[in-house]
């Protein structure tokens, strides 16, 4: 039984709704089978008693007079000719005398005229017992459970005066050709019934199953991942199911942008920590190597030192001056005091980055710059533009084109870049701001985490999405007072 | 005297209506089962046959037993009828023989005493002692008087020697009761079993013929002592004919016989010896 509940509902709803359908499909054929049959019994014997009655008033005058030839005729006469097959026919009427034996019957070889009844069979001695049951107008039914015939008697008697017993025969084999054709009417219209239900249950059970299998799979995911999205085309309607279907999809979606979130914090925090660290290092460096250039400045300056000792010093100077300009590099810093950025930069950085483009066959289309100043620091602003600018038209094909929009709303700056160059796998974005991420033969890979740590220190932030052939770069900067 | 004559004018006049009431009163002949005398088309048939050779009305009273056709004469109720031999010596009082029908060229027909077909054992009339037996009628030859008469030509008692005996009212009831096997035995005439063979052979071919009578003057038809001389001998002459018209000899075809002739009451005076020795006449 078990086995039976732990099933799919893609079996057990089928098969359940198919039990409901076929087994009160059989019992109501099967009661109304039964009860045609009861019918059809009842039917008959009402006939049969009719008859009886008539016949044994017709059958007293003739046994009055002793005509056995018209008593005969009138047995004879209720007994259909060849070829009327399909009435319910009667076997035998046979007429018995006060002494019950045979005074004429419809099968004189079987009930020979004179013949004891009682001594025609076993079946006829146990009928003969009850003859005298019969009373006038109230013909007599026996039916013996060994026997397949149905005994109908009637007494031949007028006001008291007996003549004798008409014993009506029917074989119950004659109606049972009749039922058996009434049964199988049945047996087919049920079976045209499940023909039409069956198929309509399965249907309307897959209809059911299929949301509720992808809610149950998509569910059992949720403890090690965020499940895939429901397919909406397959439950659309507003029932119980229906809404459950549509909670689940906003659960999903919910779960998703809340592990999107938390993966853009821990990748934020990181980045802080390491523009925190990198830039702590460079301050550390920064402070010797400035007193290493000034002792070597005063060194060359000095004089006196031979040609191999001021190339050597020339060497290091040259060593130092990279590890400075690294350094700088490294040592953000966005919020020194600065005018408002204004149109002007705007078109100042267009300037600035149309020969790269110009270079490489770049399209550039700018759209939305600013009229009014806004209160944000022109050069960190600037630098940002100018970063991601350069590096849209790096990652574009020849012959592309990266797009500019600036737009200014409720409170922040929003500036979005797109390059249709090679899409950036997931594993790159992902490690993308991060100092020496992107380094390459053309640069040291400290722009792109330059740009973040600015758009960082200005309360902003950076994301990146690619997809469909084009890469987004999105910067939103908080406002402020104007400077 | 002018009442007189009107009156006497009145009564000339109702003499004569009654006359030719007489001459419009349709000519009444009673049919018994002494032949197959359910064959409506062709009682129908033979009826307007008469009508035309006649120029008469004719009625056709038709009883299914011979008892019923003498009470009929009996009171005068008909002309003419065709009954059994064995009535109309019964009857001899009160009727005159008309015509006998001509039978395979005789005016002669027999008795048969028939068993069914599944009784291949029995013989002769003898062989049928205890069993239940079919007679035609208590006033017919074939079927009632001659197998008595044989009984006691044969010392037995006619009323012990069946175990049951009853009447069918016809020869044609006899065939079917020997047929249907309710009785297992019969007499019946020869002429209607000839007739039925030929009619109903699955009828006849359930029975079996086991003994033949000898012959006897066939069932006449006879017309009642206050018939006319001149419709007697219209009637008689409309029969004789009946060969000679292409209706007539239609009709004694599908009765199966050859034409009537005249007869003589001797040809009856076997069947009065028979009736002599069961006390009667």
């Amino acid at each position: 039984m078990k086995f039976f509940f732990d099933l799919s509902y893609r079996y057990k709803i089928p098969i359940w709704g198919s039990v409901l359908i076929i087994v009160p499909a059989f019992m109501v054929s099967a009661l109304l089978i039964t009860s045609a049959y009861d019918d059809l019994k009842h039917e008959v014997i009402a006939g049969s008693e009719n008859l009886a009655r008539t016949l044994s008033r017709s059958l007293f005058g003739a046994m009055l007079h002793d005509d056995v030839w018209r008593a005969f005729q009138l047995v004879r006469s209720p007994l259909p000719r060849a070829g009327q097959g399909d009435a319910i026919t009667m076997e035998n009427l046979i007429v018995l005398d006060t002494n019950r034996r045979v005074y004429v019957s419809t099968a004189p070889a079987d009930f020979p005229m004179l013949a004891e009844f009682a001594a025609l069979g076993d079946e006829f001695r146990a009928v003969a017992t009850r003859l005298d049951e019969a009373k006038q107008d109230e013909p007599l039914i026996v039916e013996l459970p060994s026997s397949d015939r149905i005994y109908i008697m009637t007494p031949i008697a007028e006001d008291e005066a007996r003549m004798g017993t008409l014993v009506l025969v029917h074989t119950k084999e004659s109606f049972r050709s009749r039922f058996h054709a009434i049964a199988q009417r049945a047996l087919f219209t049920t079976a045209l019934i499940l023909a039409v239900l069956l198929p309509i249950n399965w249907y309307w059970a897959r209809r059911t199953v299929v949301p509720l299998t992808q809610l149950a799979d998509r569910a059992g995911q949720v403890a090690y991942r965020v499940p895939e999205d429901l397919a909406p085309e397959i439950y659309n309607y507003q029932d119980e199911l229906g809404r459950l279907y549509q909670a689940f999809g906003l659960m999903i979606k919910a779960l998703r942008d809340k592990e999107r979130l938390e993966k853009e914090m821990i990748q934020s925090e990181r980045l802080a920590a390491v523009g925190r660290l990198s830039a702590g290092i460079a301050h550390e460096i920064n402070n010797p190597l400035a007193g290493m250039l000034v002792a070597l400045d005063n060194f060359k300056r000095r004089g006196g030192a031979d040609e191999r000792t001021l190339k050597t010093a020339s060497m290091i100077e040259r060593g130092l001056t990279q590890i400075k300009e690294t350094v700088a590099a490294m040592m953000v810093e966005a919020r020194s005091a600065s005018r408002n950025v204004s149109a002007q930069d705007m078109g100042d950085v267009q300037t600035l980055v149309a020969a790269d483009a110009r270079k490489k066959s770049v399209r550039l289309v700018f759209e939305g710059s600013p009229v009014d100043p806004i209160a944000l620091p022109a050069t960190p602003v600037r630098q940002i533009l100018i970063n991601l600018l350069l590096n849209a038209i790096q990652a574009s094909d020849p012959g592309g084109e990266v797009a500019c929009a600036i737009a200014l709303d409720a409170g922040s700056l929003r500036i979005e870049i797109v390059n249709g160059g090679k899409p950036l796998p997931p594993e790159r974005v992902e490690h993308l701001f991060e100092p020496f991420a992107g380094r390459s033969e053309s640069g040291h890979g400290l722009g792109l985490w330059v740009t973040y740590q600015i758009a960082a220190q200005l309360g902003g932030r950076i994301q990146v999405e690619s997809a469909h052939g084009l890469t987004h770069f999105v910067v939103t900067l908080p406002t402020g007072a104007l400077a | 005297m002018r009442k007189l004559t009107t009156f006497l004018v009145l009564i000339a006049l109702s003499v004569c209506v009654a006359a030719a009431d007489e001459a419009r009163r349709p000519l009444r002949v009673g049919l018994t089962p002494a032949f197959l005398h359910d064959q409506h088309r062709l009682l129908t048939y033979w009826r307007s046959h008469m009508e035309l050779t006649l120029g008469r009305n004719v009625e056709f009273v038709v009883r299914d037993s011979y008892s019923e056709t003498m009470d009929l004469l009996r009171l005068e109720k008909l002309d003419f009828a065709w009954i059994c031999d064995y009535p109309y010596l019964r009857l001899k009082r009160e009727v005159r023989l008309l015509a006998v029908p001509v039978y395979r060229g005789k005016p002669l027909y027999r008795s048969y005493i028939i068993v069914p077909a599944t009784d291949n054992r029995s013989k002769s009339l003898d062989d049928l002692r205890g069993t239940v037996f079919a007679f035609a009628d208590p006033y017919s030859n074939t079927g009632y008087l001659y197998p008595r008469y044989a009984l006691t030509k044969r010392s037995a008692d006619p009323n012990a020697f069946f175990g049951r005996t009853f009447f069918t009212w016809s020869h044609r009831g006899v065939v079917e009761a020997v047929a249907t096997g309710l009785a297992q035995g019969g007499a019946v005439d020869s002429y209607v079993w000839d007739a039925l063979a030929e009619l109903r052979p699955e009828l006849t071919g359930r029975t079996r013929i086991v003994e033949r009578s000898p012959e006897f003057g066939f069932p006449p038809l006879v017309a009642h002592r206050s018939v006319s001389d001149a419709d007697f001998r219209a009637m008689q002459r409309m029969l004789l004919d009946m060969p000679s018209s292409p209706h007539g000899a239609e009709i004694l075809r599908q009765f199966r016989l050859d034409g009537f002739v005249e007869g003589s009451p001797k040809l009856y005076d076997g069947v009065a010896a028979m009736m002599r020795a069961f006390g009667e006449q």
